[in-house]
């Protein structure tokens, strides 16, 4: 390793550890005008109230800030339960907006100064790391050492990693509360991209967009000389700055809904819930045009792309989800699990996570017609289950967390409703194939090894049968690594792309069916 | 489907073995397979021993097919060297004493490197790259090392090579040949791996011969001598001048007189249905030796994977019909890479050609790859390609070498050839420029329309 190289890793080690550390740090005080302002004017007065008895004190923590606040909210709210009193009691979350705004510590002083030494450490120090990648080596590929390396093969360091990814989303998702340090540090920036001041949601977009942009350009070190997998990564990198991070921001500035122009339902599975209906109804012709795109890409957009490209259309090429992996996820593509069994797991889930999604939404967009009291129960019930299980749990924190232990690709392999909905079209109506090149293949497994959706490649190549499966993303790794020059991701025509019996070139003595 | 009850034994569990039993499985549901080897429970590729050096992968990511395959499919597994086959008996003696009866034995026991009685050949620290235990004995004698050696230009030596590279230990790499592989590639494509071998700081000596190896006190090798008297310090020395079958076990001495003796010259002499003078006992892969070449570019041993999967193939269809068909291999082809130029053959390409031959010859300015077409000068019907850094479609080279597509034809084609992944420089325009600066001619590759290239259409 390169001086520069060390330097960056320090650096960005001392980023992490700052960014990690940041939430505990500073005062908490809090006032009557902090709560009249961040609550509803319905509850303002109850609140204040409630709260009355923190009003004044220094808290030297969050821990302490948030119990205390907990305790005073909960026996009011709890009281009111155990009167059976459900009107009164207050159902929304203020724990994270009003520690936000009670925070006194340094970080609302000058937050772009502690931005810089945590987020913008670990970004100079990734990039002083990743620029000499490779340097002077010849275009190839850069396997060397990936099963020695701790990071890469499930060693502690993949365990350190994948430990603080899980405790991160957890945090993020039901305690964001204690990150409101993080969130006031990137305040300004939302502000000056939206007008608004960061939520948790901001700040996860922000870090996300960043992951995919700075592990692209070790994609780039990586690949290099590889035209398919540079051009690949410039994709998910502007889907991703554009389309995920920006438009939404500035469309939040014009007064409109955030949106993502580019997810799709039932990714995007909030997508026919009321608020999110009634918000792009209510903004003119934007607000309409969101609409009617996101029902295109549904019914038209989905299956006329994937019948031309495959389902890496999207999932390799334009998804943020994939996005991540596809970058953040590369170094561990190869710790997904091939086995058969993993494969019929894989069908069971994801067709599963399918179904409820569709019957979800069925019932959501029934009860919005209907307004049937019952079924807008049911409606809530399903939406809660579903965020908590599939689009929290499973997306975020199996999904991303588990990279060091599963491999890059688990929520879109075993989880993503989108992808099973691609990969029923891709398996069964589509020109895109991985095409075996005859006998050339030497059984090796690097392409299996490396792939990241858990596909036994070699078992087709071997037979010289093509690959065209459901869960294939078209990342086109296989090919890269295969060094024997075996696979070519290609669309092409209809027929011939199932060879279920193929012939292996070479051997006139017998025509021999695999 | 025939069913029979003979029990079928296969020593060698590589690719030509494991695949005779399976396609004997596929024919036969009755009989019983049992596949013996000494050198590992499961089949692993071979081909990617390397691999699990340079740290690509671990060994059970080289195993083809899953452990419970084998028992699924009733095959049986034994592990254990075999010392002694009883022909007499139709018997295996085992090294650890016990034995194996069978009516059938096919030997696919592969090859194992050639040693040419080097002084100090075995030494500590001194061997080939062929076996398991092999990469085993590689990753003890190669820990803390300053240098290694490797001895001989071929395909196992600039593995090896590369596999050194890839932990950062320094190479030389002696090579009897004027240039590196030259008894097989032609000048140009020889030049190119020369060069590249040394971009990867390999240090390559062209025509330079061992003379000998020397051990130090405990055994182990400390140093080599070159012909001309040069002496490189080194820990490691890889011997990968070639293979040879590995039939030493085999060579029996009849201990009864009427007991057979199985006929071996350099390997077990086999006829066009891997026959050997025994009845019932069959050699296929690379310890296997045909009386008499199959075709003229056919080498009485073949010692690639994919000759052996077909010898496999060809055998248990054999084995499991009433009509024997002989063993007759298609167009040729193979294939390599060399560090990071990936190396397809399709065809006869040999490293000279009479004056019978033509050859067309392309490289990128890159100087990275490279087409060789070789044709007949009577009527130009094409004989053979070499590509490096340039993946071709088999299927497409198969077809015309064998309907013998006139060197034209090809030309203008090959785009439909290119096997390249997406997005790739398109090289054949540049190789038809080529052709017809050279020829004088304007042929022009058919035209896609915007729409096709948007679809990827190949038609």
């Amino acid at each position: 390793m390169k001086t520069i190289q060390k330097i960056g890793l320090a650096l960005f080690i001392i980023g992490l550890v700052g960014f990690s550390l940041l939430p505990f740090i500073g005062t908490y005080q809090l006032e009557k005008e902090i709560v009249i302002e961040q609550v509803k004017d319905i509850h303002a007065e109850n609140m204040t109230e409630i709260l009355s008895p923190m009003f004044g004190k220094e808290y030297g923590s969050n821990f302490a800030f948030i119990a205390d606040f907990n305790t005073n909210f909960n026996a009011y709210n709890d009281q009111l339960k155990s009167e059976e009193d459900w009107d009164n009691v207050i159902w929304d979350n203020y724990v994270f907006p009003i520690t936000k705004a009670a925070a006194q510590g340094p970080v609302s002083e000058s937050p772009y100064f502690y931005l810089a030494i945590t987020i913008g450490l670990a970004v100079l120090g990734a990039l002083l790391y990743i620029l000499p990648l490779h340097k002077g080596e010849t275009d190839g590929i850069k396997n060397d050492g990936i099963y020695f390396s701790s990071m890469k093969s499930r060693g502690i360091l993949g365990i350190i990693t994948g430990t603080w990814l899980i405790l991160f989303y957890i945090i993020l998702y039901w305690f964001p509360e204690y990150l409101t340090n993080l969130v006031l540090m990137v305040d300004p920036l939302s502000m000056a991209l939206s007008s608004n001041p960061a939520s948790q949601w901001f700040l996860y977009g922000f870090i996300y967009t960043l992951a995919i942009l700075v592990m692209g350009i070790r994609m780039f070190r990586k690949y290099k000389g590889n035209a398919y997998q540079t051009i690949r990564t410039v994709s998910v990198m502007f889907f991703q700055l554009a389309f995920a991070f920006l438009i939404p921001e500035i469309l939040v500035l014009l007064n409109m809904p955030w949106h993502d122009f580019k997810n799709i339902w039932p990714l995007d599975y909030s997508f026919f819930y009321e608020y999110r209906i009634d918000g792009m109804v209510s903004s003119g012709a934007l607000g309409m045009f969101m609409l009617v795109w996101g029902i295109i890409l549904i019914v038209l957009g989905v299956p006329l792309f994937t019948y031309f490209y495959g389902k890496r259309w999207y999932c390799s090429w334009v998804c943020g989800c994939g996005g991540l992996a596809e970058t953040l996820g590369d170094p561990y593509r190869q710790l997904s699990d091939k086995s058969l069994k993993a494969w019929k797991i894989e069908r069971y889930m994801v067709h599963g996570v399918l179904v409820f999604a569709v019957v979800m939404t069925a019932v959501t967009i029934v009860n919005y017609f209907m307004e049937f009291g019952l079924l807008g129960q049911a409606t809530d019930q399903l939406h809660s289950i579903y965020g908590f299980m599939i689009g929290s749990a499973f997306a975020g924190v199996i999904g991303t967390g588990f990279y060091p232990f599963m491999g890059n690709r688990v929520w879109c392999r075993f989880g993503c409703p989108l992808a099973a909905y691609l990969g029923i079209v891709q398996r069964f109506k589509s020109r895109f194939r991985i095409t075996t090149n005859g006998g050339q293949c030497i059984s090796c497994g690097n392409c299996s090894t490396y792939c990241e959706m858990g596909i036994d490649v070699r078992w087709y190549a071997q037979r010289g049968q093509n690959i065209v499966r459901a869960s294939c993303v078209g990342c086109g790794v296989c090919s890269a690594v295969c060094p024997r020059g075996v696979l070519k991701l290609e669309n092409g025509e209809e027929a011939g792309r199932l060879n279920e019996l193929p012939i292996i070139i070479g051997n006139k003595s017998i025509s021999l069916k695999s | 489907m025939n069913k029979s009850h003979k029990h079928i034994v296969i020593i060698g569990n590589g690719i030509s073995g494991v695949t005779c039993a399976r396609y004997i499985r596929k024919n036969d549901e009755g009989v019983s397979i049992t596949i013996v080897s000494g050198e590992t429970e499961h089949f692993f590729s071979r081909t990617a021993l390397m691999y699990i050096y340079m740290g690509h992968m671990k060994y059970e990511h080289t195993k083809p097919y899953e452990d419970w395959f084998w028992e699924k499919n009733r095959l049986d597994l034994v592990k254990g060297w075999v010392e002694k086959v009883d022909f007499g008996n139709k018997k295996l003696n085992f090294q650890n004493g016990k034995t194996l009866d069978y009516d059938v034995l096919i030997l696919a026991t592969g090859s194992k490197p050639n040693k040419f009685g080097w002084p100090g050949q075995d030494s500590i620290g001194v061997q080939g790259l062929y076996s398991y235990q092999d990469l085993e004995s590689m990753e003890k004698h190669t820990q803390n090392i300053n240098r290694a050696v490797i001895v001989g230009g071929g395909l196992i030596g600039i593995e090896m090579a590369e596999m050194l590279k890839s932990r950062d230990i320094p190479v030389t790499f002696l090579v009897r040949e004027k240039n590196f592989w030259d008894n097989i590639l032609p000048f140009e494509e020889s030049q190119m791996i020369n060069r590249h071998i040394k971009e990867h700081h390999i240090d390559l000596r062209l025509e330079t011969e061992l003379h000998e190896i020397i051990p130090d006190e405990s055994g182990r090798v400390k140093a080599i001598s070159t012909k001309t008297g040069e002496v490189i310090v080194c820990q490691f020395v890889g011997l990968t001048a070639g293979v040879s079958p590995n039939v030493d076990f085999l060579k029996n001495n009849p201990v009864e007189e009427n007991e057979p003796s199985l006929q071996i010259q350099r390997g077990i002499l086999v006829n066009a249905y891997f026959e050997t003078n025994i009845p019932d006992i069959y050699a296929i892969g690379d310890c296997a030796e045909f009386q008499e070449a199959l075709a003229s570019d056919r080498k009485n041993i073949e010692q690639v994977w994919y000759t052996g999967r077909m010898h496999g193939e060809t055998l248990a269809h054999n084995l499991t019909h009433q009509k024997s068909v002989s063993y007759q291999p298609g167009i040729w082809f193979n294939s390599a890479k060399f560090l990071d130029i990936e190396y397809q053959t399709y065809g006869h390409v040999p490293p000279f050609w009479d004056e019978y031959i033509g050859s067309f010859y392309w490289e990128h300015q890159g100087g990275k790859a490279c087409l060789r077409i070789l044709y007949q000068k009577s009527d130009m019907a094409i004989v053979g390609v070499n590509a490096f850094g340039w993946r071709l479609r088999h299927e497409f080279f198969d077809k015309a070498i064998t309907d013998g597509w006139k060197l034209e034809k090809v030309m203008v084609n090959l785009n439909k050839a290119n096997f390249n992944p997406e997005f790739f420089e398109a090289f054949h325009r540049d190789v038809l420029k080529k052709y017809n600066q050279e020829t004088g001619k304007q042929l022009k590759v058919g035209k896609t329309s915007f729409l096709k290239k948007l679809i990827g259409s190949r038609a």
